[in-house]
């Protein structure tokens, strides 16, 4: 990415930044598809390259790249720096079209017993 | 949308996602707590537009333009490797609160972090803990040049009931993070251990 200082201080991006797009445009003003019980740290996991005809923007894709090896929804947020409820409806772009799997999360989180709970411990103790 | 579960055949389970949130006023020294035991990276919501998705078409008007940006402070922690902790700092201000809710859910446990020289600041945070019956420590931050007190003074203070461990802290320092945090996993294992010999 290209930057420059404008005179003022401030950062001036020419077009090799590409297009700056704000948020709904990434949705195209979808406010829609947050998929119901997606959880903050549901998995979601790339399961096959898209077609090349596929009309996805460019953060479909950094998604597609990032989830090659499973990752939380909340580190995919993190990492690409898009709010959760835009990542919400790119997830679901992603999923209507089966290039994603999304899994939730262990569910041996919930009811975390004592074996865990003694192994989380003695982990902190250890870091 | 379709879900699988955890345990995909075949491969190996994902790792179980263990979550404490850190809480406290705004101030109280959520990030620095968050950043003295793991990378913090700022994760972000846009509050307007999941409340917007109810009959409202966003794009038609200048609704869609009034998003506001909810940060919170999250971290990640390899504890080992079928075992990952999160920790999410949450919003400082009142009117966030909205995120807390999907936050708890499922969370182990929460650190409120207090500073005495704004100790009332930490009732909300305490007032939320209570209700959900979430266990929860209360780790006084101790602020160069803050008046120094008892923890028991503290504990006083809030009316904290007696299940509630108080810890004097320096949420800059990662032993004292671990000692917090520690406290906390001890707090939930009593809980869960004494549950269990509660005659049926």
């Amino acid at each position: 990415m290209a930057r420059h200082e404008s005179p003022d201080g401030g950062e001036w991006l020419d077009q090799e930044a590409g297009p700056l797009v704000r948020l709904y445009g990434v949705t195209r003003g979808r406010t829609h598809g947050a998929p119901t019980g997606l959880d903050l740290l549901s998995v979601v996991v790339t399961e096959s390259r898209p077609p090349t005809d596929a009309r996805l923007g460019p953060e479909h894709l950094a998604i597609l790249r990032l989830c090659r090896r499973p990752r939380a929804v909340v580190e995919i947020s993190a990492d690409l720096d898009l709010p959760i409820g835009v990542l919400h409806v790119l997830l679901a772009d992603l999923d209507a079209d089966q290039l994603i799997t999304i899994r939730l999360p262990n569910q041996a989180a919930l009811h975390p017993n004592a074996p865990l709970l003694e192994e989380l411990l003695h982990g902190l103790h250890n870091l | 949308m379709a879900f699988t579960t955890s345990d995909p055949v075949g491969s190996e389970p994902d790792p179980i996602p263990l979550k404490i949130l850190i809480a406290g006023g705004f101030g109280s020294g959520k990030t620095t707590m968050v950043g003295s035991i793991s990378e913090v990276r700022p994760l972000k919501t846009e509050e307007q537009l999941s409340s917007l998705s109810v009959g409202v078409d966003s794009v038609s008007g200048v609704e869609a333009k009034r998003t506001t940006t909810v940060a919170m402070d999250f971290g990640r922690i390899a504890i080992t490797p079928r075992l990952t902790l999160y920790l999410f700092g949450t919003p400082g201000q009142e009117r966030f609160w909205f995120m807390w809710d999907e936050l708890s859910r499922g969370a182990l446990g929460a650190v409120v972090l207090a500073d005495t020289r704004r100790l009332p600041d930490s009732f909300a945070a305490v007032d939320y803990f209570e209700r959900r019956s979430m266990p929860f420590v209360l780790a006084v931050n101790c602020f160069d040049g803050a008046p120094r007190y008892l923890a028991e003074e503290v504990a006083d203070a809030l009316a904290l009931p007696p299940a509630v461990p108080v810890v004097l802290c320096d949420a800059r320092n990662r032993e004292s993070t671990k000692y917090v945090l520690t406290t906390l996993v001890g707090q939930v294992l009593a809980r869960l251990e004494n549950a269990g010999q509660r005659p049926q």
